[in-house]
């Protein structure tokens, strides 16, 4: 009881952020979690009442609490439509990090967060040995999607593996193809230094490749440190401030070796990880890294918006069709899926369509292009079921375009969406929009 | 307890139960500023049938119980009783049933939200013009038990003129069918009448058959900025007495455009006494009349300038400062008290007077807006609970505004209904013996009072 006193005044910490909810209930409307269970407690309202009763010592333990506070997406969709203006996003992960504390980490997080996620080489080398093996336990579909499925009975498998569409590793990461870079400002008089993020470098690594391309195509000087690891969402989300705090610290002195005028991420979860979460989250005490934190996440611009705003793209609208450039067959268009890390979060929604007909593709809206994916991160791990029900909404909206392309400005909503197609057995590809542009400038032999 | 739990287990089933303690902290509040109240158990049934069995079961065990929509409520009628009662929720009783083209209305259950609904009828040309606030995530079921109204309650009416039927469950369990799907219905009580507005004391509804109108064909708005909101107020006034009905009439007084303009950057005018946001609909030439006419009425009363939105896209950047208005008061403190007293529109000037005197006597920040068409004002007090002092003048300032209004032969509520919080006032508005009544009418209905206990009436 003592314990739960003290756990008690933890929260109370966030006592002046909890009382700005007015218990309006506008959250209802937009969170994609209640819209499939109707349930307060999957709402942020029912949450951060929940909260708000831990800090008054109204439960007896925390742990239904902490059950509650972790069935949600971190999607921001609520915070984003919040008329009093609630940081949602970032009370819901320093509660969970209280939480963590107060009860520890699980055995199994302790070991993927503090053994392998906050040590870079380590966690390339051992991503590196399953990726060697992944075809041993999976089966490649063949399919738009590029996913694979498990070759294991799947009564066997736990439930977030059963029937899953992984999109496999890829056989070389991008660590590997690009080691490092360090180029000069060219033409566009803009040197700017490359963020990987885990899921481009070790399943996505061809969206890395092609911002390589169009970076030296546009005079954009690159700087691209060796030894990369994680934005720390995924240890963040799951409480563990030692790993994200660690996380934090290597990049900001990795990335602090050089000069550039913008950090540029293409997967719209770091990018707002390292905008927002970052400088609002760390709580080390020295000033100076306080500095270089702030500094750096004012520098960090998602890719869409940096070739949008400050390169000049080139503009294939409506010169020339795929079928003048020989293509086998008559494209259906693209779609654009709005990632909630970059709209909801960071208010990016305008520039990844732009660099879509940029690249002289017809642009399909689909309805409800901003509603989650249902990704999640580690939510689609430990709720696959609801994860997945969320993710077919989408899956159902895409298909509804009749575009044989659906493009998203963020790798994870990409691995979701890979799924939630491939299960369908769609024909349509995924991408993203840079994916699309480099194409565009590749076709015309530009890159 | 256990026993009914089980019972409850039998209708539902596990997925649709809930009774841990941490889901039931979830279900004591909803959007009024009133204290929690911590229920026994949650159920969610998703069709009539297990709707029915509950009630019944509720009536047999004299287990009192609050069905809860959204919990957008603003007057506390979706708490709950007490640890004896359960929740009903209708968020799975969420389809809706038919939409009638060629009779022109829906059925629908009653956790349909009020803006799917509307969004769905519009596709087909059809308008279901009730819009309260909370549109986005409120329930017909909601609507029609609170009587909600909305922006365009002027022209259009509120929820009460737009429901033909209402079937529910009784207080014993037993399935009443009132109203029909004809335009007009002289069998029986008006037993519709009477369920609207009841905030869930009178039974239980499962189906609610309502009446939908053509969608206007074109509609005009328009933004007038005043020096002073006694002479927006007047316009207001004129503009009725000129026989002229807009669909919306909105007024937004200076302390709300300056948090508007702060939260949102639209350029408004910050040294505006008030805006009068105005708009006109129906027949493209009786809209082209009407507004010029309005907009002449406004130069005449002393408008500074006037701006008419030519384009949808300019209309909407008009009607964005109106919807922000709440959610830029709500971020300027952290509790804030969204009041509705409401006068007859002629008395909106005099009305519109006592509110700054209230807040100028309690030291208190009231931002000031709302439905001046219909006289349906909202002072919004801005303040923070904890601070008991300052709390305690904002109830003596929130007395003092029923008071004013009810001296200017208005009301208590013009549409977020009497619940728990505005039940003690009820007698300065409508006498004891009005309340009596309601008592022996709600015993005789409900002998065993399990019905939303506490709401409305008090204590039967």
């Amino acid at each position: 009881m003592a314990d739960m006193k003290r756990l008690a005044a933890r929260v109370k910490e966030l006592e002046d952020q909890l009382v700005v909810c007015i218990r309006c209930g506008m959250c209802q409307s937009v969170c994609p979690l209640f819209d499939r269970t109707r349930r307060e407690a999957d709402v942020a309202r029912g949450k951060l009442a929940l909260l708000d009763g831990l800090g008054k010592s109204m439960f007896k333990d925390p742990d239904g609490v902490d059950q509650r506070l972790n069935r949600c997406l971190l999607c921001g969709s609520c915070a984003a439509n919040c008329p009093s203006g609630v940081n949602v996003v970032e009370i819901f992960i320093k509660a969970r990090a209280i939480l963590a504390e107060f009860k520890g980490l699980s055995p199994v997080k302790k070991l993927i967060f503090r053994k392998m996620l906050a040590d870079p080489s380590t966690f390339d080398r051992l991503t590196s040995l399953a990726g060697k093996f992944q075809g041993m336990f999976t089966r490649d579909e063949k399919n738009a999607q590029g996913t694979s499925c498990s070759r294991v009975v799947s009564s066997l498998l736990p439930p977030f593996m059963k029937d899953r569409h992984i999109v496999p590793m890829a056989d070389h990461p991008f660590h590997e193809l690009v080691p490092s870079l360090n180029t000069p400002a060219g033409n566009s008089g803009i040197r700017a230094a490359f963020f990987t993020g885990c899921i481009i470098d070790k399943v996505f690594p061809r969206i890395g490749r092609d911002i390589v391309d169009i970076f030296s195509y546009h005079g954009v000087g690159l700087f691209i440190p060796p030894g990369q690891g994680c934005c720390g969402i995924p240890a963040l989300a799951s409480g563990d401030m030692q790993t994200f705090e660690k996380l934090l610290e290597y990049h900001v002195t990795l990335f602090d070796q050089e000069n550039f005028d913008y950090l540029i991420t293409a997967c719209a979860t770091c990018t707002s990880t390292i905008k927002k979460l970052w400088p609002s989250i760390y709580e080390g005490k020295s000033m100076a890294l306080r500095e270089k934190i702030t500094n750096l996440s004012e520098k960090t611009l998602d890719i869409n918006k940096f070739l949008v705003d400050k390169v000049k793209l080139c503009d294939f609208q409506g010169e020339t069709t795929d079928k003048d450039l020989g293509a086998s067959s008559v494209a259906r268009g693209v779609t654009y899926h709005d990632p909630c890390h970059l709209k909801k979060s960071l208010g990016v929604a305008d520039e990844p369509r732009r660099v879509i007909k940029a690249a002289g593709k017809e642009l399909v809206e689909m309805e409800g292009s901003d509603k989650c994916c249902g990704m999640g991160g580690s939510f689609n791990l430990y709720h696959y079921g609801l994860s997945s029900g969320i993710g077919s909404l989408k899956q159902k909206s895409i298909a509804d375009t009749g575009c044989d392309t659906v493009a998203t400005g963020c790798p994870a909503c990409m691995v979701q969406i890979s799924d939630m197609l491939a299960k369908e057995g769609l024909d349509i590809k995924v991408g993203h929009p840079v994916e699309i542009y480099a194409g565009s400038l590749r076709k015309r032999k530009l890159i | 307890m256990e026993k009914l739990i089980d019972e409850l287990r039998n209708i539902v089933g596990m997925e649709n139960l809930l009774t841990q303690r941490e889901d039931m902290i979830t279900y004591s509040y909803d959007a009024a500023v009133l204290d929690p109240v911590v229920p026994a158990a949650a159920v969610m049934p998703e069709n009539s049938q297990e709707l029915g069995q509950i009630v019944s079961l509720c009536s047999r065990t004299r287990t009192p119980l609050t069905v809860r929509g959204a919990g957008t409520n603003l007057s506390g009628g979706t708490i709950p009783s007490g640890e004896s009662g359960i929740v009903v929720l209708t968020g799975k009783m969420n389809r809706i049933l038919e939409i009638n083209e060629a009779d022109m209305y829906a059925v629908v259950q009653p956790g349909v939200v009020t803006a799917a609904l509307a969004a769905e009828v519009e596709k087909r040309g059809l308008f279901y013009p009730p819009d309260p606030g909370s549109q986005a995530v409120s329930t017909i079921g909601g609507n029609v038990a609170e009587n909600a109204g909305g922006l365009r309650g002027l022209k259009y009416g509120v929820t009460k003129d737009y429901v033909m039927g209402i079937s529910f469950f009784d207080a014993m369990g037993e399935h009443v069918k009132s109203g029909s799907r004809t335009v007009k219905c002289a069998t029986g009580y008006n037993l519709s009448g009477l369920m609207v507005g009841s905030e869930g004391t009178l039974g239980v509804m499962d189906e609610i058959i309502l009446k939908l109108i053509p969608l206007p064909r074109a509609r005009k708005s328009m933004v007038a900025v005043y020096g002073s909101i006694e002479k927006a107020s007047e316009t207001v006034a004129a503009i009725i007495a000129n026989k002229i009905v807009p669909a919306t009439l909105e007024i937004l007084d200076n302390f709300t455009i300056r948090a508007v303009e702060a939260y949102s950057r639209a350029g408004l005018p910050v040294d505006a006494g008030a805006l009068l946001l105005i708009e006109v609909d129906g027949h493209p030439g009786q809209v082209e009349d009407e507004g010029t006419e309005v907009e002449a009425l406004c130069r005449k009363l002393g408008a500074e300038s006037i701006k008419v939105a030519t384009d949808d896209s300019e209309r909407d950047k008009i009607w964005a400062a109106r919807r922000s208005a709440l959610s830029a008061l709500a971020k300027l403190k952290p509790t804030l008290v969204l009041e509705d007293a409401t006068v007859p529109r002629s008395k909106i000037p005099d009305m519109v007077r006592e509110l700054q005197k209230i807040a100028a006597k309690y030291k208190i920040d009231i931002g000031t807006f709302g439905h001046a068409g219909d006289g349906n004002l909202h002072p919004t007090i801005l303040t923070d609970k904890r601070n008991k002092e300052e709390w305690h003048r904002v109830e003596s300032a929130i007395e003092e505004i029923f008071d004013t209004a009810l001296a200017l032969g208005g009301t208590l509520s013009g549409e977020h209904g009497t619940g728990l919080a505005k039940a003690p006032f009820l007698e300065k508005e409508t006498g004891m013996s009005s309340i009596i009544f309601s008592r022996r009418l709600r015993k005789a209905m409900d002998p065993h009072g399990i019905l939303n206990p506490g709401k409305i009436t008090g204590d039967v």
